[in-house]
């Protein structure tokens, strides 16, 4: 690692002046960001901690909704009573990132503010159709992720919470990549007040997106019978896990998977 | 340098340490507890597990001045001040859940943090809990036999000898 200085901010607001200087970047949990650091990916001039930032890491649910801190670890998703009364998809979710220990520091807001293309709750974010919270403000998901590695977001900016409306079921289903538990392909589906929701992660070189042509045909007839055939594989991940056709052909697999979990 | 205090096995220590300084490098370098392993330095093997106020992380995966004011646990802090080996570990040891050793620490961790969520395991869930320790020698079997037979012991109950 590059030398940097480090910093634990105490709130939102110590957070984002320290966030002004120069080269200054954001850590949470750290579990995606210290590996990148060693491999000199990157070279802050100062790393900032949100991790424990209190008014970043209660879990509410109440009308009709589940609202995350931004610093909340997986493991706090996975074990919370409410996450698992009103989205068990959602806490089944994090309780299969990474692993234990990881999940014990890796945060949601972390994880949404990166957008890795195969991490696991960008796809929760699309399929249930959630309101990112920000220091710029509240965004739609569907706006919030704009391509692999990227988002709304500007430098200095951070993801404070997420807020998932509650669906009338859902389910994800994730082919592990068995190295790294990333999601090979992981497919979140949903239905409920917005419709029937389809949100691919792991297969898109543009990073997680939402399957509308699933999507239609489910909310005709959601059975897994309706899954339409695999996707094109143009613009799909292609690496020595596995190539394109492939993932498209997994994108189908899973999402049959998830609307019969449902 | 920022100066950090944390209780590490139930002892106050402090020191002086950049930005940059892994958790695993101030248990190692600065503190001498070499028990703590470093295996793959990526955060995917385990060998460097230990206790964060209560919970496994990833020693080379957090920064020594995120663990400021926190309460650490290593592996040097499983036995008892007279050496006697935790039930854990003399499950190890009477289970041969180790061959060469160099995982065992971060695997005897992470069985502590396993045991502390849930006395009761089952195989599956055991091996499901140690995904995130890599071991090259003994193929888990008998690692996981020892942690079933620990917990059996930490619940009170005789274990069948073989």
């Amino acid at each position: 690692m590059y030398a940097f200085d480090y910093q634990k901010a105490g709130s939102v607001s110590d957070a984002l002046a320290a966030l002004k200087a120069e080269d200054a970047q954001p850590i949470s949990g750290g579990q995606t960001l210290i590996p990148t650091l060693k491999a000199r990916l990157a070279a802050p001039s100062a790393l900032i901690d949100l991790s424990g930032i209190a008014e970043m890491k209660g879990i509410e649910v109440a009308g009709g909704m589940v609202k995350i801190g931004g610093a909340v670890t997986h493991q706090s998703v996975a074990d919370h009573a409410g996450v698992k009364a009103a989205i068990p998809a959602l806490a089944q979710l994090a309780a299969h990132i990474g692993d234990p220990a990881v999940r014990h520091k890796g945060t949601i807001g972390g994880s949404v503010a990166n957008n890795d293309p195969s991490a696991c709750y960008p796809s929760a974010c699309l399929g249930l159709g959630a309101t990112i919270h920000s220091s710029a403000g509240d965004m739609a998901a569907d706006e919030f992720f704009q391509g692999m590695f990227a988002t709304a977001l500007d430098a200095g900016q951070i993801v404070t919470g997420v807020s998932f409306p509650i669906p009338e079921k859902a389910a994800y289903m994730k082919f592990v990549q068995p190295a790294s538990r990333f999601a090979l392909v992981g497919v979140f589906v949903s239905k409920g007040a917005g419709g029937v929701r389809v949100a691919v992660t792991g297969a898109s070189e543009s990073g997680v997106f939402r399957w509308t042509a699933a999507e239609d045909a489910l909310a005709g007839n959601f059975s897994p019978d309706s899954v339409p055939p695999a996707p094109a594989a143009d613009g799909m991940i292609g690496d020595i896990h596995g190539s394109p056709e492939y993932r498209a052909h997994l994108v189908a697999v899973m999402t049959k998977r998830a609307v019969k979990a449902c | 340098m920022t100066k950090i205090s944390m209780k590490v096995n139930g002892e106050a220590v402090s020191g002086e340490v950049e930005g940059r300084t892994l958790l695993v490098q101030f248990l190692r370098d600065h503190l001498g507890l070499t028990g703590t392993h470093v295996g793959c330095d990526t955060g995917q093997c385990g060998a460097c597990v230990v206790h964060v106020d209560g919970e496994s992380v990833k020693a080379c995966n957090m920064l020594a001045a995120a663990a400021d004011g926190a309460e650490v646990m290593t592996i040097e802090g499983m036995a008892a001040p007279d050496g006697t080996l935790s039930v854990i570990q003399a499950a190890f040891q009477e289970h041969h859940g180790l061959q060469c050793g160099f995982c065992t620490p971060g695997m005897v961790m992470s069985a502590a943090d396993l045991l502390n969520r849930n006395a009761n395991p089952s195989e599956a869930e055991v091996r499901a809990y140690l995904e995130g320790n890599i071991c090259r020698c003994t193929g888990y079997h008998n690692i996981v036999k020892a942690i079933l037979a620990a917990a059996a012991t930490l619940r009170g109950e005789a274990v069948a000898a073989e």
